[in-house]
């Protein structure tokens, strides 16, 4: 049986599978649910300052996108940090923590940009005996008004600053999470690498507006006849998260920096792609608040019967294996000739690889042969270019086919090439530079 | 329990003959119950998010009357439920009745590609009356009388192909009179279709929502025929259409006359979809139906619902032969009917004037015909039904071309006679089905428009 147990920057727990900082870690009784379902570790919901606790609204705070039967691909929130009083919480962070030692238990936290405010807190976080602390730098909307998340997160030299802060005041582990609101992803990483980081985790949500009540004119979650952006997460967003990660894992100066891959995991298939592609764990939020605690299950013996079907020992022969195949468009193979291909058997003629084609790409797909509907691809137009993939309703039914080198293609009239070659040397590129 | 308080206890439920008040007026509301009740909101979202919007979608060219059906469903999917309703009205006028009555396991639903891939269709004839019966009940109209044209038109018959004729007249401008023997209109939709099909009263709804069109004067009691001549049609009007279906029914074909207690199906059907109280409405304890097409069917369960203890169908060839198609076979057997094959009438038995039961020989193919084999076999039954079709009679005075007893027809329905057109039942083009008539009547209209505005 595969070994599953996480080691993530010496913070260890039974399984790569996190809770992240959000409502469902936000008290004693939501993390002790999730540990007897079996979640690996939490990272508490950010607690702020010390003080009176912040508020939050008291209409509706989510909003959400749905596919087929109502299913939730995107969730959006306007919710801000912990609105319970920070002793609360650290007296419940070192009573569940003492009470379930094998389980990871990080601490997010999120105080003004000042190094008092983040000296205060750090000693009180550590008497609790956490594993660590994460940095909120993600938070999207309210705390970013008051200058703090986002508004620190789209700042590399804020993110340098207080990650060195806190470095210099604790002995724990310190995750930089990040937001995934700005251009791009490596600046704010090597910035906390700079700080002195023990590790990266993201992304946090992506600001949004999920939908708009077009009876009262308003933005959704709509509060008394208005609404603010939020911030969306969910498998809408898996996407772009799997880019960030991949971004950060294959930048040479974060290359070795630890990641906490986060956003849009719903299931174990989700979960080994973050780690394929550098994550050296995974937290999850959404999948939970959408299914509850009892999904980690599926996700533990997913992960399991696939390494044990692969041979795959540990996390350690799974993180990371998909990032050197990571590359830049330039350097992919021009030589590589591919064929869309239908299968007869499966096709049962909706005639939607044919209309997506014909109408927005390449005519190359059929609808008729000898008077009868028949969907076939025609190998002098197709460029190989998987939008009739994607839009069949049947798996595998349009399979992509590779044409052996030496062989005929038939749209260009030109036998394929056995050699790799990419734009960098490709005749049609104005800066290179004839070889005589 | 003795014997006889037993049988009072039962009521009527087991006396012999032909007897009303066999169920109670619980079991008549259940009995005859909406068969596929309409779907709620919720289901229709998730039924019509199935839907793959196929290009050149196969479920259109399977419907008669070639209803945008990709379309209708995704707008449905979009919650513009009243578009849906349009886009279907449009083509089909009917719509609301052929989403209850149409056989759609061989139209629509047969085609669709999700038929191909998974067997389970999308439920295209259930979304269709979610469509429109939200129009219907908004009493939303779509398409406005057109600007008159100067041109009347008779018809005959208010049978769907006529009112399908009619809204598409009335659309493009020409005056309407239909003339209808009967004193209500609707024809088989109101007389033939099963109860538990259309439930409370939708073909006089339907038949309101049509006619609110405006340009559209149905008279009643007037029948081609007597006074009413084909003639006198075509002289007080621009173009005849005749779409009056089938009114005779063919006949067992034994010796001497039907005794008391054999019935056509069609008749008791029409009784029946009349009753105000299906109470009481006397019916056999064992029953006896001749025929396999949907007339059969529908008799067989009905009979079944109204309280008989024994229905069987007789059908003289085998199940592949039937016309009613394996979902209506079914949903019979699942209703307690029984259904034989080989097996053709030979003669009625009677006792004291009443029938007690029916001889049947069995039957065989011989080199491709049917024929009888000399053995017989006898059910006994206090009641027949006669189900083996119905005919075109002529009403016109024998001036019309008929092609395989039906008044022939080209691809427009223009028949032998200049200026009249037919569609539905009566012509050799129509197939015994409510949406066939309906295209029919449609697409005549634009025939004869075309030929007015010539
Ligand atoms: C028992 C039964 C069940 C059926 N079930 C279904 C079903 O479930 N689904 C389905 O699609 N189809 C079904 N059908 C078939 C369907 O009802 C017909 O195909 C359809 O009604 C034909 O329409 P029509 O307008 O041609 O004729 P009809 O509906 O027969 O209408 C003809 C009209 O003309 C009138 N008329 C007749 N003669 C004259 C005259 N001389 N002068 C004036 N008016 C006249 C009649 O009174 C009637 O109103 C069923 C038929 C029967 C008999
Ligand atoms: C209601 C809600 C509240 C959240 N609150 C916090 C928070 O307090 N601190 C934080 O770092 N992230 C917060 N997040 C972001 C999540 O931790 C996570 O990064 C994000 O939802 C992406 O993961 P997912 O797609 O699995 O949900 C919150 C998310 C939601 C839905
Ligand atoms: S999209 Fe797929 S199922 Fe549909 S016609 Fe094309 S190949 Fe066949
Ligand atoms: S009219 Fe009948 S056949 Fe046509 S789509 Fe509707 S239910 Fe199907
Ligand atoms: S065939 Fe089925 S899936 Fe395709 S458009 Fe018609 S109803 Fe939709």
């Amino acid at each position: 049986m595969a070994d599953i147990s996480n080691n993530f920057v010496g913070i260890k727990s039974p399984n790569p599978f996190w809770l992240a900082s959000a409502p469902p870690t936000d008290k004693a009784y939501n993390v002790e649910r999730a540990f007897e379902a079996g979640w690996g570790g939490v990272v508490w919901k950010t607690l702020g300052e010390d003080g009176p606790p912040i508020v939050n609204v008291n209409g509706p705070r989510y909003g959400a996108i749905w596919g087929a039967d109502r299913r939730l691909l995107g969730l959006n929130n306007i919710e801000l940090i912990t609105d319970r009083d920070l002793h609360v919480n650290l007296r419940e962070i070192k009573e569940v923590k003492k009470k379930w030692p094998d389980r990871a238990i990080i601490v997010s936290i999120m105080v003004p940009c000042e190094e008092a405010a983040w000296k205060s807190i750090l000693p009180l976080v550590e008497e609790t005996e956490a594993d660590g602390i994460e940095l909120n730098f993600g938070c999207p909307h309210g705390m970013s008004e008051r200058g703090m998340g986002a508004a620190v997160g789209q700042v590399p030299e804020y993110i340098e600053m207080v990650t060195r802060w806190c470095k210099a005041n604790t002995r724990m582990p310190v995750i930089v999470k990040l937001t995934p609101n700005i251009t791009d992803i490596r600046y704010p990483a090597r910035a906390a690498k700079a700080g002195g980081a023990d590790a990266v985790s993201l992304i946090n949500t992506v600001s949004s507006i999920v939908s708009v009540d077009l009876d009262s004119f308003a933005p959704q979650p709509t509060i008394d006849g208005k609404g603010s952006h939020g911030g969306y997460c969910g498998p809408a967003v898996k996407p772009i998260a799997l880019n960030m990660v991949a971004d950060i894992a294959r930048d040479a100066e974060t290359a070795n920096l630890p990641i906490s891959g986060i956003g849009g995991i719903t299931t174990w298939r989700d979960a080994a792609e973050f780690l394929a592609l550098g994550a050296g764990n995974v937290q999850i939020c959404t999948a939970a608040m959408t299914y509850g605690f009892k999904i980690v299950e599926e996700m533990i013996s997913g992960l399991e019967n696939w390494m044990d079907e692969k041979g795959h020992g540990s996390l350690d022969d799974v993180i990371g294996r998909a990032t050197p195949n990571v590359t830049d468009w330039q350097y992919l193979n021009l030589n590589y000739v591919t064929k869309a291909k239908i299968n007869q058997d499966s096709c049962i003629k909706c005639g939607r690889c044919h209309i997506a084609c014909e109408d927005t790409s390449h005519q190359a797909i059929t609808s008729m042969l000898d008077g009868e509907r028949h969907f076939e691809v025609i190998d002098e137009e197709c460029v190989g270019c998987n939008l009739c993939v994607n839009v069949c309703p049947v798996e595998d039914c349009i399979t992509m086919e590779q044409l052996p080198a030496g062989s005929l293609d038939k749209r260009t009239g030109e036998k394929v090439k056995k050699d790799y070659g990419n734009w960098t040397e490709h005749p049609n590129n104005p800066t290179v530079v004839a070889a005589e | 329990m003795a014997g006889s308080a037993a049988r009072k206890k039962l009521g009527k439920k087991l006396e012999d003959g032909i007897v009303a008040g066999r169920i109670d007026a619980k079991s008549a509301e259940q009995n005859f119950a909406d068969i596929h009740p309409p779907m709620g909101d919720h289901e229709a979202l998730v039924a019509s998010d199935r839907c793959y919007f196929c290009h050149d979608a196969p479920c259109v060219t399977a419907c008669p009357t070639s209803i945008d059906i990709p379309l209708f469903i995704r707008e449905i999917s979009t919650g513009n439920t009243i578009g849906a309703a349009e886009t279907i009205f449009e083509q089909n006028i009917l719509g609301g009745m052929c989403a209850r009555v149409c056989p759609t396991e061989t139209l629509c639903e047969q085609a669709c590609v999700r038929e191909l891939a998974e067997g389970k269709p999308v439920k295209i004839g259930l979304l269709q009356r979610f469509a429109t019966d939200q129009a219907m009940r908004e009493q939303k109209q779509f398409f406005p009388r057109g600007k008159a044209s100067g041109k009347s038109v008779a018809i005959v018959g208010a049978g769907p192909a006529g009112l399908a004729c009619a809204h598409r007249l009335a659309m493009h401008g020409h005056q309407v009179t239909i003339f209808e023997s009967r004193k209500k209109p609707g024809g088989l939709n109101e007389f033939g279709i099963a109860s538990y099909k259309t439930v409370d009263d939708f073909a006089q709804h339907e038949v309101d929502y049509v006619t609110d069109i405006g340009g559209i004067d149905i008279q009643y009691g007037k029948a081609l025929g007597g006074k009413l001549t084909l003639d006198s049609l075509r002289s007080d009007h621009d173009a005849v259409f005749l779409g009056m279906g089938l009114t005779g029914v063919n006949a067992l074909g034994l010796k001497g006359k039907d005794p008391e207690g054999v019935e056509d199906a069609v008749d008791f059907i029409a009784k029946l979809r009349q009753a105000k109280s299906k109470t009481r409405l006397a019916i056999g304890r064992r029953i006896v139906v001749i025929g396999g097409g949907m007339t059969a069917i529908d008799a067989a369960i009905q009979a079944k619902l109204l309280g008989a203890e024994d229905v069987t169908i007789c059908y003289r060839r085998g199940q592949e032969n039937m016309n009613a198609s394996p979902y209506e076979q079914e949903l019979a057997t699942s209703k307690g009917v029984t259904i034989r094959h080989w097996l053709q009438p030979r003669k009625i038995k009677t006792k004291a004037g009443a029938v007690s039961g029916i001889e049947l020989e069995y039957t065989q193919l011989n080199r491709g015909k049917l024929e009888g084999t000399g053995a017989t076999t006898t059910l006994v039954a206090d009641q027949i039904f006669r189900a083996i079709g119905q005919s075109y009679e002529d009403t016109t005075g024998g001036t019309l071309k008929l092609n395989r007893g039906r008044i022939q027809t080209d691809a427009d329905g223009a028949t032998s006679l200049d200026g009249v057109w037919a569609g539905g039942d009566c012509t050799d083009s129509g197939d015994d089905l409510t949406v066939t008539a309906v295209a029919q009547g449609r697409d005549a209209a634009e025939a004869i428009t075309i030929a007015l505005n010539a």
